[in-house]
């Protein structure tokens, strides 16, 4: 049914042994299923889908605290960089993925630069915001002291921006997480390689289905909770407030 | 701890900021003596804030000269200048990432001095500034702000700089509060003996703090330069004994003490005792509440020494 | 290959305007349906929540919840549930629009300065005037902020319906072999461009709600 999809290679309703009777009625929760295709099916496509996202968040946290650093030192660059950040955001992934493959052609890295922009307008907005929301009388008192431009960005700016930054990399990765599963309209890989199968398997795998899709789900919200820890563990003066 | 202290001058400092009328400084010429505490005050719009920013150059002179024991400060590098000035500012502006040990170390650190040594330095400054040496591994949200302007001027201390320069210490702080942190400032100003110049737009805490006192009319223009005595009790200008009040004459009386007068013999008892710590507006107001002349002044151990009347607290 | 995908797109689309009118429409159709029914749901409950300063918990915890919600296999769920059809895509894209209305009404009504509406109540407001007089209008950005995002969101998912038969311009990009590469490369400029008004729209209501607060800045 998908345009760029190849057919084949993902389970159909599968034919080993003897079917439970949960498979036959093509149940929502066959766990017989689960343990059989846990090593061939879920495993790889879980793997595969944490490699498209800490590429993507690594390579997008990147570029966007280099843009972060210009739009913060030239002020007047802050809102075309920003303004251009959204505009990448705002267009739908299908269609990004389908415009970068004449250039790039179906391949991860086709899904990689898209979800890649995709975390740059959050982890844009979010470092530059970081990096301004230290209240003047702090800056103030750091001039004061005698520190440098240099050393007010290092010692005062970034660390007190932090919790702002690993606030955006929550939401940056959470959210390519769950737009990752949209890759597997190109490319036969991640968690939406499943769900995708699932969905195209006559009358809908429903256990390939809540089995992938909660997959992904449980990896955001273990991503998000890691991320969270995090942010506490390096910045434990932000709690206090 | 080592005392140090430099003389400060301005000579004919002047602030213009661009666009806009008239000079925020203007002409501004006085000495503060090492050692002493130099008040500016006056209304807002006298650029008394402007002035001590002069100072540090975080507002650039537009004209005249600002010289630290004879050196302009256009001279030194602007942020060794900048790290051998204390710096103390009302909303404190404390680095809260780090812990009151770290925001003391700030400089120390950057001037390459080992861990060691400002872990000592800064439970020396705690215990200086009254805070127990608990407090070096709190937070700065952890503390009231009481306890964060203490901690402020611990860390305006830490690199033990000549020159201090406080605007508005204590203006975001309570009455109560207020008063015991301008005591134990005095208390340990009077040990350190540094150079410092205090911005304040409170004339009773000029008075209270100040070694001398300038004060500063619209327009950046200095009214008068003098003690606090001389300028509650000889104001140049319908415009100064406007700014410090009606009452200035209690004021005054409330700079000397018992001590300071010449007594009549103690013969007469019965009189309210006071002892020669009080000030004369505390005795005065003693002699009004009891609807008495005179009272007698005794010493700490409350032996009499003297008779002051009434005449002699007014003279 | 690019320069010839454009061409191609571009040659597509005169000769296909009413195909691609009506497939945008059809997305169009979905997707606002689905964003008015959010709306319906998520704006009071925000407004009430935030006006009470309750929930903080629920807010948090739906907006992130609602983040990590996979969008495709949200709407294989309607799809095993309710069949293949405009009421499972509306479901599910109703499901990924409430979260961020709801979390940015709350955050914009709850954020209000107490002041203005301990000052507001001291003459005399009901709640209610309080509600639709100082925390709506003072709220507006950051809820049309909210809005923008759901909309986004749901012109995506929209378009992502499409390929598993919910119609709409989603439906051309799936049929490579129908529509050929121009065609697909057009469906795909046309939901951009779909997405990209709806969000310069809301972008310009967000910036007039703000410039009326402080017409200075």
């Amino acid at each position: 049914m998908t345009g760029w999809h190849s057919a084949g290679g993902g389970p159909v309703i599968p034919d080993f042994g003897q079917p439970s009777a949960c498979l036959k009625h093509n149940g929502w929760f066959c766990t017989d299923w689960m343990s059989k295709h846990w090593g061939d099916v879920l495993q790889p496509a879980l793997v595969q889908h944490i490699q498209l996202t800490v590429i993507a968040v690594g390579i997008g946290f990147g570029i966007a605290f280099l843009l972060a650093l210009v739009g913060f030192r030239w002020r007047f660059l802050d809102a075309p960089l920003g303004g251009f950040t959204d505009l990448l955001y705002t267009i739908p992934s299908l269609a990004l993925f389908q415009l970068l493959v004449p250039l790039t052609g179906l391949t991860v890295t086709t899904v990689e630069i898209a979800l890649t922009s995709y975390t740059l307008f959050i982890l844009y907005r979010n470092i530059v915001a970081g990096l301004r929301a230290v209240p003047a009388e702090v800056l103030e008192s750091a001039r004061g002291m005698g520190l440098t431009r240099r050393q007010t960005f290092f010692r005062v700016e970034l660390p007190l921006a932090v919790p702002a930054i690993l606030a955006g990399l929550r939401i940056a990765t959470v959210a390519t997480i769950s737009i990752a599963t949209v890759a597997a309209f190109l490319i036969q890989d991640g968690l939406g390689h499943p769900i995708f199968d699932a969905i195209e398997t006559p009358d809908l795998f429903k256990t390939e289905l809540l089995a992938s899709g909660g997959l992904a789900i449980l990896l955001a919200l273990t991503a998000d909770g890691l991320l969270a820890y995090a942010q506490r563990a390096l910045t434990p003066w932000s709690r206090l407030r | 701890m080592p005392t140090e202290a430099a003389e400060l001058v301005f000579d004919e400092a002047t602030k213009v900021y661009p666009g806009r009328d008239g000079a925020a400084v203007d002409h501004l010429s006085l000495t503060v003596p090492a050692g002493e505490i130099c008040v500016l005050v006056g209304p807002s719009g006298g650029g008394k804030t402007t002035a001590l920013k002069l100072v540090n150059r975080l507002i650039p002179l537009t004209g005249g000269d600002i010289r630290i024991d004879g050196t302009s400060i256009l001279e030194h590098d602007l942020t060794e200048l900048r790290r051998s000035i204390g710096y103390v500012i009302q909303q404190v502006g404390l680095f809260p990432h780090m812990t009151v040990e770290g925001n003391i170390g700030t400089v120390p650190r950057l001037l390459g001095r080992p861990r060691s040594w400002i872990r000592t330095r800064s439970a020396e400054l705690l215990e200086l500034v009254g805070l127990d040496p608990s407090y070096a591994k709190r937070f700065p949200a952890q503390l009231s702000g009481g306890e964060r302007q203490r901690v402020g001027l611990a860390r305006a201390l830490a690199a033990n700089p000549p020159l201090m320069l406080m605007d508005e210490p204590f203006g975001a702080i309570d009455p109560i509060v207020r008063a015991r942190l301008q005591d134990e400032f005095l208390r340990f100003q009077s040990e350190l003996r540094k150079t410092v110049v205090f911005v304040t737009h409170d004339i009773d805490e000029a008075i209270r703090v100040g070694d001398r006192i300038a004060i500063l009319r619209e327009g950046g223009r200095l009214a008068q330069y003098d003690t606090p005595q001389r300028i509650l009790e000889h104001p140049v200008d319908d415009f100064v004994a406007e700014f410090v009040g009606r009452d200035r004459a209690l004021k005054a009386l409330a700079l000397r003490t018992l001590g300071d007068l010449e007594l009549s013999p103690a013969t007469d008892d019965g009189l309210p005792r006071l002892h020669a710590g009080a000030s004369l507006r505390d005795a005065l107001a003693l002699l009004v509440a009891e609807h008495r002349d005179a009272l007698l002044v005794v010493d700490a151990d409350g032996s009499p020494l003297g008779v002051a009347k009434r005449e002699d607290l007014l003279q | 290959m690019v320069a010839s995908a454009f061409v191609d797109a571009f040659r597509f689309m005169p000769n296909h305007v009413s195909l691609l009118l009506d497939k945008a429409g059809e997305t169009a159709e979905l997707a606002f349906a689905a964003l008015a029914i959010a709306l319906l749901v998520a704006l009071p409950l925000g407004l009430w929540l935030g006006h009470r300063h309750r929930g903080l918990l629920l807010a948090l915890g739906v907006s992130s919840l609602g983040r990590s919600l996979p969008s495709v296999a949200l709407i294989g769920l309607g799809i095993g549930i309710l069949g293949v059809g405009f009421w499972n895509n509306t479901v599910a894209l109703v499901v990924l629009a409430i979260p961020p209305i709801l979390t940015n009404t709350y955050f914009a009504v709850e954020g209000v300065d107490r002041d203005a509406v301990e000052a507001a109540r001291g003459m005399g407001l009901t709640e209610a005037q309080i509600l639709t007089r100082i925390e709506l209008p003072l709220g507006l950005p950051l809820l049309l902020a909210g809005l923008r995002i759901a909309a986004v969101f749901v012109i995506a998912t929209a378009t992502i319906a499409g390929i598993f038969g919910g119609g709409g311009l989603g439906d051309i990009m799936a049929r490579q072999i129908t529509y050929g590469l121009g065609g697909v490369f057009a469906a795909a400029l046309w939901v951009a461009g779909l997405a990209l008004l709806t969000a310069a729209a809301l972008a310009l209501a967000q910036r007039a709600a703000s410039r009326r607060m402080a017409p200075r800045t």
